[in-house]
């Protein structure tokens, strides 16, 4: 963390020097001075739409995490639901879901609710595949010690599978951190009158080029810190993993 | 009251992986109430014989496993397996505890603290698999046995990772708490077997053969320093020696 801090600092400086060096325009490359000046000067523009882009994603992640472990639960526990529901789940993923979003929009309108299902969509996936994946895989020999020790498949689920799933789960709710913010923002770029992507777009439009990276870096600031927040509580949850997966760093 | 332990008889007992016979046509009998200690080279089917009984491996159509008293095995017995299993998201007292959580009961903290600090695991109640010892969780895991308080007992090389006087503590341990119960121990010392067994049966050969029992003179728990049990190790060692060759 230290180090990756060092090297963006020097990136920006780098990029400072190469502005002013190549005498680039601001409307082409702004130099980070004048990029951190629209922040500070636009500052309640870009909370503005920074917060209803943070909703899209916080409802969004809520509503495909909830769906997809709910999915993976049901069809772990119903092979009548494993037979119907699985190969579907399985073909969606080969679905570009960012194509749908122009649908999504003239199906959800121009407000939040496209935006959030469009997000949902995105994590719903990885996080079903991957909770089923860990609910499947749990060891044969744990199980076949609870049933001699008399317990139900339900117990068996709830005591044994499900936190056997646990370092599974993780991992898809990582990939659904990464990928929430682009679902919401590409909704946002399809149609829509707020939020960091329509800023993006407005910003663009007007050859604010110092304003369209502001809204940028305060999404990747938005993105960096639901990702790092969100390892930090699953890294917590799994500690009694031995290599916890994806040891970043 | 505990119900009292009943004979186990195997009957025509066989078991096939991928059409490999690993034995058939075994008949043994547990005798209630005891120990029997099978014996054996590595990959001759031990433990598939101790899963038989626990009703963990499907075994051949005509055999039968069957309780003396007419009443069914599965729920009458506490099963240790040869890897310790232990759940590594539980605490050494959350994997003793596994059992009564499974089954929705009342966890007994205070037995399972018992327990554990009778096996020299007093320190070590909160501490995950992780961070313990092989022979610790060896440990754990006989107490996660020990804790399900069952009439039949079956155990797979219980004490293989722990150093020498532990074991012997152990044995002693295993030796008092289990009795009176009919217990099958699977171990690859032949030791072991003379000093905790009522009954001794060396298990030999591809399909595999159960010795005539060997009833080794005296009752367990036997001083390992007793010469009739030394003489009659070197008889036991001869014999799976000769199975190697
Ligand atoms: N589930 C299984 N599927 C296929 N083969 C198996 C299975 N379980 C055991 N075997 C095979 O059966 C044979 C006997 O295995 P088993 O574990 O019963 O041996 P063992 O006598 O307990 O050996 P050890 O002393 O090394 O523990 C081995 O060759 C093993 O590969
Ligand atoms: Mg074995």
């Amino acid at each position: 963390m230290g180090r990756g801090l060092v090297t963006a600092i020097g990136l920006i400086l780098l990029w400072e020097a190469a502005t002013h060096l190549l005498g680039l325009p601001p409307y082409i490359l702004p130099a980070p001075s004048q990029v951190a000046t629209a922040l500070w000067l636009r500052g309640e523009v870009l909370a503005h739409h920074a917060l209803i882009t943070a909703t899209e994603i916080a409802i969004g992640l809520v509503v495909g995490v909830a769906l997809g472990t709910g999915t993976a639960l049901l069809v772990v526990r119903s092979p009548l639901a494993r037979r119907w529901l699985m190969p579907v789940v399985i073909a969606s993923q080969a679905i570009p879901v960012f194509a749908l979003a122009p649908l999504l929009v003239l199906w959800f309108g121009y407000g939040l609710a496209s935006k959030i299902v469009m997000a949902a969509l995105v994590i719903y996936f990885p996080v079903a595949a991957a909770f089923f994946d860990g609910l499947r895989t749990t060891p044969p020999a744990w199980i076949e010690l609870a049933r001699t020790m008399g317990a139900s498949d339900g117990a068996i689920l709830w005591r044994l599978r499900l936190p056997a799933a646990l370092p599974a789960l993780a991992q898809g709710l990582r990939i659904a951190a990464a990928v929430a913010p682009i679902g919401a923002v590409i909704g946002e770029w399809v149609g829509s009158g707020a939020g960091l992507g329509f800023l993006m777009l407005h910003a663009n439009g007007r050859m604010q080029i110092d304003l369209l990276f502001a809204a940028l870096v305060v999404l990747a600031a938005m993105a960096i810190t639901l990702y790092y927040g969100l390892d930090a509580i699953l890294r917590r949850l799994v500690q009694w993993q031995p290599e916890t997966l994806g040891r970043s760093r | 009251m505990r119900d009292s332990a009943p004979d186990i008889r195997l009957e025509r007992a066989g078991v096939a992986f991928d059409g490999q016979t690993l034995f058939r046509g075994l008949d043994l009998v547990l005798e209630g109430g005891r120990w029997t200690c099978l014996l054996g080279p590595s990959g001759v089917g031990k433990s598939t014989l101790l899963r038989l009984v626990a009703d963990l491996v499907p075994g051949a159509p005509d055999g039968r496993v069957t309780a003396g008293d007419g009443g069914p095995v599965a729920g009458r017995v506490a099963f240790m397996a040869q890897q310790d299993l232990l759940l590594p998201w539980l605490d050494a007292r959350g994997n003793v505890l596994l059992g009564q959580r499974l089954r929705g009961e009342k966890p007994d903290t205070a037995r399972a603290e018992t327990l554990l600090a009778d096996l020299g695991l007093a320190q070590a109640t909160q501490l995950r698999p992780a961070a313990m010892s092989g022979g610790m969780r060896q440990r754990v895991a006989l107490a996660r046995t020990l804790m399900e308080d069952r009439p039949i007992v079956l155990m797979d090389e219980p004490f293989a990772a722990v150093d020498a006087v532990t074991r012997l503590r152990l044995q002693a341990l295993a030796a008092e708490r289990l009795a009176g119960r009919t217990v099958l121990l699977v171990t690859h010392d032949p030791l072991e077997a003379l000093r905790l067994g009522h009954v001794v049966h060396v298990m030999t050969g591809r399909p595999a053969r159960l010795s005539d029992p060997i009833r080794p003179p005296g009752t367990p728990l036997r001083p390992v320093d007793d010469p009739a049990l030394l003489a009659l190790q070197g008889e036991l060692l001869r014999r799976l020696a000769e199975d190697a060759e």
